[in-house]
């Protein structure tokens, strides 16, 4: 009894943060989403989601943020399965090489890259040196989803790699045992025990990548709008808070459907989803 | 050409030797059992056999093909692993189907085979149960079972029942002993577990620190050892320092004792082998040497004793109990002394096996 007390003391600290920082804010985005600026109750603001410019942001977010995790699971993949493999001993120092990017500052990351990418940047400057026609792809969807895979794709390497650590060894090797070449091997038994890592890496990037409104302002240089653009702008330009809250709890919403989509394939270990 | 055969092959381990040049031979539809203390090597010759290690020099032949360097899907081989090594997001029955769908059996075929195998493994209609139902003992079945489906000409087991309890240990090694008579096939069994060889093999191979010790039967392992460390390592046994005099007599301890062993020429130092069910206590004076009794445990089937004699501890194990501090004398029969010569440095103490 008196540890339990004490276990919930120590916990205080905790509660009154999250209770400040994300509990009390959540209600306040909650009370300006279902309020005109006037003060009076509306549905209006989340209702305002049906409008075509923000439905197509949306959509182009979707869009946006699923090209992101896709490319980013075909790269990490890979990735992790080469460090994983790797016969050095000094493993940990590779993986930390790739985990390295994450430690710089995120707009620094973001800002290098539309120096590499403008008219006259790197990019342009070594296709040019090489005889190969120059590209203008700064400020175009692709530049942004170039940007997202560059700053998520660590968040999918990781899980997926952690995911194979914990693959015993001697399953592998089972499977040789009983006959299987690599690709009946990797298909049939890495990639149904490695699904946990899979899955998280798919929400570590598909929701920060579906919200993410600064790679979009950087490298889409404002004609790229995305739903957090949008959001962002209705609470620094329009200064519609309550309009910029309601779309924020419709995102918050598919962000909750996305990653409960994701926890229902993970739950399903026992029978139901067999690779 | 034996069944399966190593010539002269070498394994090490970043400049660690573990394998130096070993030969052995195996014939076909034996039980052997690699047995030795960790590192002797005895899980790299099976794994090498498996294809899951390549060896640095040397060649290994199946039936009198070369398979060193065919990779370990194409061996016909399978191996039941130590951790039993079960697929487990498979059921029991993908889990044993997991070969027979690789090579492309009938349906049915594969049905048949899982339903046999489960029924000799002593777990029929386990085919819906998840891996994660089982107890290890039903694992390390199912692991048999699965590898057993594919017929192979050899099964490698590497200390399949090392995780298991003495109980469920000893019911394994019968059930084992079974599975091999009905399929008929070679097995190739890995332990440091010495009561496990003893029970189960056709043949024993004691290896020490990358060397083969001996080879033989069971009997011949346990009643003559070939040297110290071998004797020590199987079972127990008190292993004296002596002096070989001339045929058949043996001195140790100071006496004069009469043994069966001839062709270690005269004068030559020895070491004595005597098991210590082999040491008989009679009354003071009756037998070759007295002694007083230091320590006496009971341990169910006989008492373990103490005896310290000619300044020698030995150990002696007997039915009859005997006080703490009570004389003796020890008499041991001529046909259980057992002579071993004596290695003539501190190298060959792990003898190399040279044939």
């Amino acid at each position: 009894m008196i540890n339990r007390l004490r276990t919930s003391f120590l916990a205080t600290p905790y509660a009154v943060w999250i209770l400040i920082c994300t509990i009390l804010p959540l209600f306040y985005i909650l009370g300006y989403a279902i309020t005109t600026p006037e003060g009076s109750f509306t549905l209006s603001n989340l209702t305002a989601i049906a409008d075509p410019v923000h439905l197509s942001s949306l959509w182009l977010s979707i869009k946006v943020a699923f090209v992101t995790t896709i490319i980013c699971l075909v790269l990490a993949y890979p990735v992790a399965l080469i460090l994983h493999n790797l016969k050095i001993s000094n493993k940990g120092f590779v993986v930390f090489l790739f985990i390295l990017p994450m430690w710089m500052n995120f707009m620094l990351r973001i800002l290098a890259w539309q120096i590499i990418l403008s008219n006259n940047g790197i990019l342009n400057s070594i296709l040019s040196a090489i005889g190969l026609p120059t590209v203008h792809i700064l400020y175009t969807k692709a530049a942004v989803t170039l940007g997202m895979v560059y700053d998520f794709l660590p968040y999918m390497i990781l899980p997926i790699y952690n995911a194979l650590s914990k693959i015993n060894d001697s399953v592998i090797e089972a499977a040789a045992d009983l006959g299987a070449n690599w690709w009946t091997t990797f298909t049939k038994i890495t990639i149904p025990l490695s699904r946990d890592g899979i899955l998280s890496g798919i929400i570590m990037v598909f929701v920060p990548a579906l919200s993410s409104f600064v790679v979009s302002n950087l490298l889409g240089g404002g004609k790229v709008l995305l739903i957090g653009n949008v959001i962002e702008q209705e609470f620094t330009l329009a200064r519609n808070w309550n309009l910029g809250s309601g779309l924020s709890i419709i995102l918050m919403i598919f962000v909750l459907v996305s990653m409960s989509i994701m926890n229902r394939l993970d739950d399903s270990e026992n029978g139901g989803m067999l690779v | 050409m034996e069944f399966i055969q190593f010539d002269h092959v070498s394994k090490s381990y970043e400049k660690q030797l573990v394998l130096d040049e070993l030969d052995l031979y195996i014939k076909e539809n034996t039980f052997v059992t690699l047995l030795g203390p960790s590192g002797c090597g005895k899980t790299t010759t099976l794994r090498l056999l498996g294809g899951f290690e390549k060896p640095d020099s040397g060649k290994i032949y199946l039936n009198g093909n070369d398979i060193t360097a065919l990779p370990a899907n194409l061996r016909p081989i399978n191996t039941v692993f130590q951790k039993y090594a079960l697929f487990p997001h498979m059921t029991i029955e993908e889990n044993i189907a997991f070969g027979l769908n690789i090579q492309k059996k009938s349906k049915e075929y594969i049905n048949d085979k899982i339903k046999y195998a489960l029924k000799l493994v002593n777990l029929d209609g386990f085919e819906k149960r998840s891996i994660d139902s089982l107890s290890g003992g039903q694992q390390q079945r199912i692991a048999i079972a699965r590898a057993i489906v594919n017929e192979p000409k050899v099964l490698l087991l590497d200390e399949p029942l090392g995780a298991l309890d003495l109980k469920l240990r000893q019911n394994m090694q019968y059930e084992l002993m079974k599975i091999k008579q009905e399929l008929g096939i070679t097995f190739l069994y890995v332990t440091h577990d010495q009561e496990e060889a003893l029970t189960m093999s056709d043949t024993i191979v004691v290896m020490n620190q990358g060397y083969i010790q001996q080879i033989g039967t069971p009997e011949d392992i346990y009643n003559e050892p070939e040297n110290a460390f071998v004797a020590d390592f199987i079972g127990e046994s008190n292993i004296i320092e002596g002096i070989m005099i001339k045929d058949e007599l043996v001195s140790f301890l100071g006496v004069q004792v009469p043994c069966v062993d001839k062709g270690f020429g005269t004068m030559k130092p020895v070491d004595v082998v005597i098991r210590p069910e082999d040491v008989e206590l009679l009354a003071p004076g009756k037998g070759f040497m007295d002694g007083v009794i230091t320590d006496c445990l009971f341990k169910g089937v006989h008492y373990e004793l103490d005896v310290q004699c000619g300044g020698y501890e030995w150990l002696v194990h007997t039915t009859k109990y005997f006080e703490i501090g009570q004389h003796v004398s020890l008499n041991v029969i001529p046909f259980n002394i057992q002579i071993m010569n004596k290695p003539e440095s501190e190298d060959e103490e792990v003898m190399k096996e040279d044939d």
